[in-house]
């Protein structure tokens, strides 16, 4: 089942008599249980249909459907795009994000209770999901307190509290070094797998996305077919 | 899940440090108003210690507080003849001012008649005066104690009771006298005086003495006689028969005998218009200038808390939280500063209003409208950080550039 589809989508910045083309006639879909990477250089357009796909920016132009619900339909949005990104996406950022005046245990807990959650069934659902990535044991820490890769696994931890349809991943690995970042891309694949969510990972770094599902190479605004990740030296050799 | 207690929760310190100076600044806004009422209890408290309907005063004046008055002592017998009337008592009021212990303090004498309208009230310590002389009663404020002696005029006189709370409409404490002895201090001339007022005097009625040396004398003896009366008060008071109507014996009193009549509220609006209206205003500037004040630092305060707060209020919205959440966030916070301070605040007046030189009183009300008034100021302080908060860019929050 298709969890994220894109079709057509065109973002265009204008400022004065500038026009940037930032994404031009993309298409991208992602089924449930699927493992799929962008991949691009700095500037090449990922990060703008992250925030296209993340509901935050409009497009200029084309069709976004989260779940087999449309969002947007040649630029305009007829759903209550927040409580989209509530209910049905999880978003896990390159910075971790996470809120500094919220234990770990809080901040897992926070998108359950924004989604009505009772207060025993968000402790309950929270503590689980931190025992399932093995950070229970910090639950009751501030995250300024706990290591990067701890934090980034809370981060993941907010992004499955909601169950979510689709999980956005941006640069997910950038803050961790290589051996911590390939642990969280197998955690990531492994998400996959057992949640039946569709996982798209936006990153720069080519040795992060070993078997991946998908590769999406992006380049200039322009989105080239995705490619399984044993093609994926030649098209990084190609574009990259 | 509150987010604003957990933020607050984790910069318990920064909160409380910043509630605390909130709060001093609240206790001045609430001295302030506690200063406004004392000032209205103070300039009334001497009138409302007299027992009596009417005040009789010096005809054309607004006396004996606001203007001076001066009227013959023997005018209250003509005033307790007057149908309605139950009794009257003169009374004198003078300030002075005299050294104890090193400090100036200065007193509004009262002198009234012994069992009369207008002696002590209120009296914690010691007895009312029951010698016609050398006795005085002295609000506990001016420092004086039971048995101390004070030099006036030209005699001493021994404290004898102390009364609490009685002060003039300046908030000078009060001391009690009998009538003579008041008059004496306010009018009495020392030795030298008296010699040179008789040879001034004989000096002037000489070129009467030679033409007659009886009627001369005569003259002579009833100048230096008036010169020499001690016997004036300011005010004569009236307590009327429970049957009597004030405005028709005020009405009688003003026609036939030719006096300023004034009933105790018209004394006490005398005093409240023409004596603190000046300071009222000038209280409410100062009420209204540091509810400003408070309402710039709380605005300033949680506008630097939102923008310390940026990122984390962009990961909020792209995690989905509705604006309500967000709003919640800076607007809680807003509010708990204000409350805080505001109880802090009421704390720290309520430990140290004692301590004010002047009296102030702390009423329900005026606490009640302010706490009301810093909610309000704390909304509006709230509006620019809300403002800014709703601005923030969710994308601001995915960082790093890239493309």
């Amino acid at each position: 089942m298709e969890a994220v589809h894109v079709e057509n989508l065109s973002k265009i910045y204008r400022r004065g008599d500038t026009t940037t083309v930032a994404l031009s006639h993309v298409d991208l879909t992602v089924d449930r249980g699927e493992l799929v990477a962008v991949l691009g250089p700095s500037g090449s357009g990922k990060t703008t249909l992250l925030t296209c796909v993340c509901c935050i920016s409009e497009p200029t132009e084309g069709i976004i459907e989260i779940d087999g619900i449309r969002i947007y339909d040649n630029g305009w949005t007829g759903v209550d795009v927040r409580a989209m990104r509530r209910q049905k996406m999880g978003v896990i950022f390159q910075a971790y994000n996470l809120i500094p005046f919220l234990t770990v245990l809080e901040n897992v807990e926070l998108i359950l209770t924004l989604n009505k959650f009772s207060r025993r069934e968000s402790l309950e659902k929270a503590m689980w999901l931190l025992d399932y990535l093995e950070i229970a044991h910090r639950w009751h820490h501030y995250p300024t307190e706990i290591s990067g890769g701890e934090q980034q696994r809370v981060a993941i931890a907010r992004a499955l509290a909601n169950d979510p349809a689709v999980l956005l991943a941006d640069e997910p690995t950038a803050a961790l070094d290589t051996e911590r970042g390939k642990s969280v891309m197998t955690l990531l694949r492994r998400l996959s797998r057992e949640k039946n969510t569709a996982v798209i990972v936006v990153t720069h770094d080519k040795r992060m996305v070993e078997g991946f599902d998908r590769i999406y190479q992006i380049a200039d605004g322009e989105m080239l077919n995705g490619k399984n990740s044993h093609d994926v030296e030649l098209v990084t050799s190609l574009h990259l | 899940m509150n987010l604003a207690v957990r933020d607050i929760r984790r910069h318990m310190m920064r909160f409380l440090l910043t509630c605390v100076g909130l709060g001093m600044l609240l206790t001045v806004v609430m001295a302030m108003s506690g200063i406004y009422r004392g000032l209205v209890a103070d300039s009334t408290r001497v009138i409302n210690a007299v027992p009596a309907q009417l005040w009789i005063v010096e005809q054309n004046t607004r006396g004996p507080f606001a203007e001076n008055s001066r009227l013959p002592e023997d005018l209250q017998y003509t005033i307790a003849a007057v149908r309605g009337v139950r009794q009257a008592s003169p009374l004198s009021y003078q300030y002075v001012q005299i050294p104890h212990r090193g400090k100036p303090v200065r007193l509004m004498l009262i002198g009234y008649r012994l069992g009369g309208l207008g002696g002590p009230v209120n009296i914690v310590a010691g007895r009312p005066i029951l010698k016609k002389h050398y006795e005085i009663v002295v609000d506990q404020k001016s420092g004086y104690s039971l048995g101390e002696v004070i030099h006036l005029g030209l005699e001493n006189y021994s404290v004898v009771g102390l009364t609490k709370n009685i002060v003039s409409p300046s908030g000078d404490p009060v001391g009690y006298l009998s009538l003579l002895d008041a008059q004496t201090v306010q009018f009495q001339l020392d030795n030298d005086a008296i010699r040179n007022n008789r040879q001034r005097l004989t000096a002037t009625y000489a070129p009467l003495s030679r033409m007659s040396s009886l009627l001369g004398a005569r003259a002579t003896r009833q100048a230096i006689s008036a010169g020499e009366n001690v016997h004036f008060v300011n005010a004569v008071v009236a307590e009327l028969n429970p049957a009597a109507q004030p405005n028709e014996v005020a009405t009688h009193i003003g026609r036939w005998n030719h006096y300023q009549v004034f009933s105790s509220a018209q004394e006490s609006d005398l005093l409240l218009r023409g004596f603190i209206e000046k300071s009222k205003k000038q209280l409410w500037l100062f009420r209204i200038i540091l509810m400003l004040v408070s309402g710039v630092i709380i605005a300033l305060i949680i506008y630097t808390l939102t923008m310390d707060k940026l990122r984390e209020i962009a990961t909020l919205k792209i995690i989905g939280a509705p604006d309500r959440t967000i709003i919640s966030l800076i607007l809680e916070q807003s509010l708990a500063m204000g409350v805080l301070g505001f109880a802090l605040g009421y704390l720290l007046i309520s430990q140290t209003y004692t301590l004010y030189p002047r009296t102030v009183i702390l009423q329900r009300l005026d606490m009640g409208i302010l706490l009301l008034v810093v909610v309000l100021v704390c909304i509006l302080s709230s509006l620019l950080g809300i403002w800014r908060a709703l601005k923030v860019d969710p994308s601001t929050a995915l960082g790093g550039g890239g493309g």
